[in-house]
């Protein structure tokens, strides 16, 4: 069985440790704060210009004022603090932030990444994603391992745009956590019930399998 | 103190011309200058650049300018939630730039603050490097980026006092501190003015100096992209 959007983050919250500081992209990455573990306590930042985003407000303490990255309304904690943009990716490129979760829609073996245009049909913009991706410590990318029509999105090369280059070395797929190592894939944990096989099926870069890999826990 | 109150947007936008370059504060439709906005509707003024982190939505914000065809080039950083403006791209009628959200943010920061240009790894084996100086330093790549400036500012702030000094509230402080700066003239709009000496200056976030026209602006809607609530 594939792991669907919500064991995603549930998987990757375990690998969120206490003190961090975290920024959390748009889709399944926003799920992970739902999954942190009791005791775990990290800050997230939101790039537009907050540290200590705290949950969705209830309806009579909606702020337009108070918006994450993905433009929706949410709320500070005891200890959040505000800022500006360029404050903001200050410390997103001065390595302050510990950890980045984002989506992606491709990823090679180099550990470039592809998320931010298709030419000629999106063109959305790359918002934060470029200094994140250039920047951050380390980056964890959340993903589905095959596209609608069955095709790998674990490439050898990229074939879209990319948004940098040699930066991931962690992702949790529907199917599978893997290293990328500069060289390949390295597998590390297969989906319950999901066979190797089925993984090298679905990979085009190339997968590395040492040993007995375990099923993921979630 | 200096003065730089004036009476309203009309009066705030005045030397406003075809084919100027302006930045716009905001970060999605949070903070933007929206009497700003409603008064370049009103003039009418086109051909022009418009620096912002959004193009705002198909019918709010910069989305406005969008629709009148009066915005020829858009420098921003992501437009995702604007139909129209995707449509103008594809089909080649508005001249886009987009560039990094931090990056852009740094260059507005770099005109403001007098640094004509920096290097930063954002973008770099990317098609954003293209045309661009890149250098090595210890070990890793960088971007050589330049400054951006405007003709006009517009910015918003919470509360603003005569003398141009601003506070900004919650996330709609976003770009609007650094494009304040960025501006030849800017104009600061703000929900409640206040006379000098009321704002205590512990808590300014930005500085008069930066702010050529203040003004109280009418009928805030403050439009919310995206309600999202929980149960209590």
């Amino acid at each position: 069985m594939a792991l669907d959007k919500n064991q995603i983050a549930k998987r990757i919250a375990k690998e969120v440790k206490n003190g961090m500081y975290v920024n959390l992209g748009i889709g399944i990455p926003t799920l992970v704060a739902n999954y942190i573990p009791e005791g775990v306590e990290v800050v997230l930042q939101s790039e537009n210009g907050l540290l200590g985003m705290g949950p969705f407000p209830t309806e009579d303490k909606v702020d337009a004022d108070l918006i994450n990255a993905g433009k929706q309304t949410i709320t500070t904690l005891p200890g959040s603090s505000i800022f500006s943009s360029a404050e903001s990716f200050g410390m997103i490129r001065g390595e302050h932030v510990d950890l980045t979760i984002l989506g992606a829609m491709e990823v090679s073996e180099q550990g470039d990444i592809a998320n931010w245009k298709i030419p000629g049909k999106m063109v959305k913009g790359m918002g934060g994603a470029m200094d994140l991706v250039a920047s951050a410590k380390n980056i964890i990318v959340a993903m589905q391992h095959t596209a609608r029509d069955g095709s790998s999105k674990l490439l050898k090369e990229c074939t879209l745009p990319i948004t940098g280059i040699k930066c991931i070395k962690k992702m949790v797929t529907d199917l599978a956590v893997l290293e990328v190592t500069g060289e390949g894939f390295r597998l590390l944990e297969r989906a319950p019930g999901v066979t190797v096989e089925e993984i090298q099926k679905a990979t085009e870069g190339r997968l590395i399998v040492e040993g007995d890999i375990p099923e993921v826990q979630v | 103190m200096i003065n730089k109150t004036v009476k309203n947007a009309q009066e705030a936008l005045q030397g406003v011309q075809d084919g100027m370059t302006f930045m716009l504060g905001g970060f999605g439709l949070c903070g933007i200058p929206e009497n700003a906005i409603k008064e370049l509707l009103r003039l009418g003024v086109k051909d022009l650049t418009c620096i912002s982190n959004n193009a705002g939505v198909d019918d709010y914000g910069i989305g406005l300018l969008l629709q009148k065809r009066q915005v020829k080039k858009m420098i921003a950083s992501y437009v995702g939630e604007n139909a129209e403006f995707e449509r103008q791209l594809l089909s080649g009628e508005l001249d886009v730039e987009l560039i990094p959200q931090g990056t852009l943010a740094e260059r507005i920061r770099a005109g403001g603050a007098g640094i004509p240009a920096f290097f930063t790894p954002a973008g770099y084996g990317t098609e954003v490097g293209e045309g661009k100086e890149s250098r090595e330093f210890n070990g890793k790549m960088y971007l050589m980026e330049q400054w951006l400036k405007a003709d006009f500012s517009f910015v918003k702030a919470w509360k603003g006092d005569t003398a141009g000094n601003l506070i900004y509230k919650g996330t709609a402080r976003n770009f609007n501190p650094m494009m304040a700066a960025a501006g030849k003239i800017t104009v600061a709009e703000v929900e409640e003015l206040v006379p000098a000496g009321e704002l205590d200056p512990n808590m300014i976030h930005t500085p008069g100096i930066y702010v050529q026209r203040i003004f109280q602006g009418e009928k805030y809607e403050k439009r919310i992209e995206q309600r999202t609530v929980r149960t209590a």
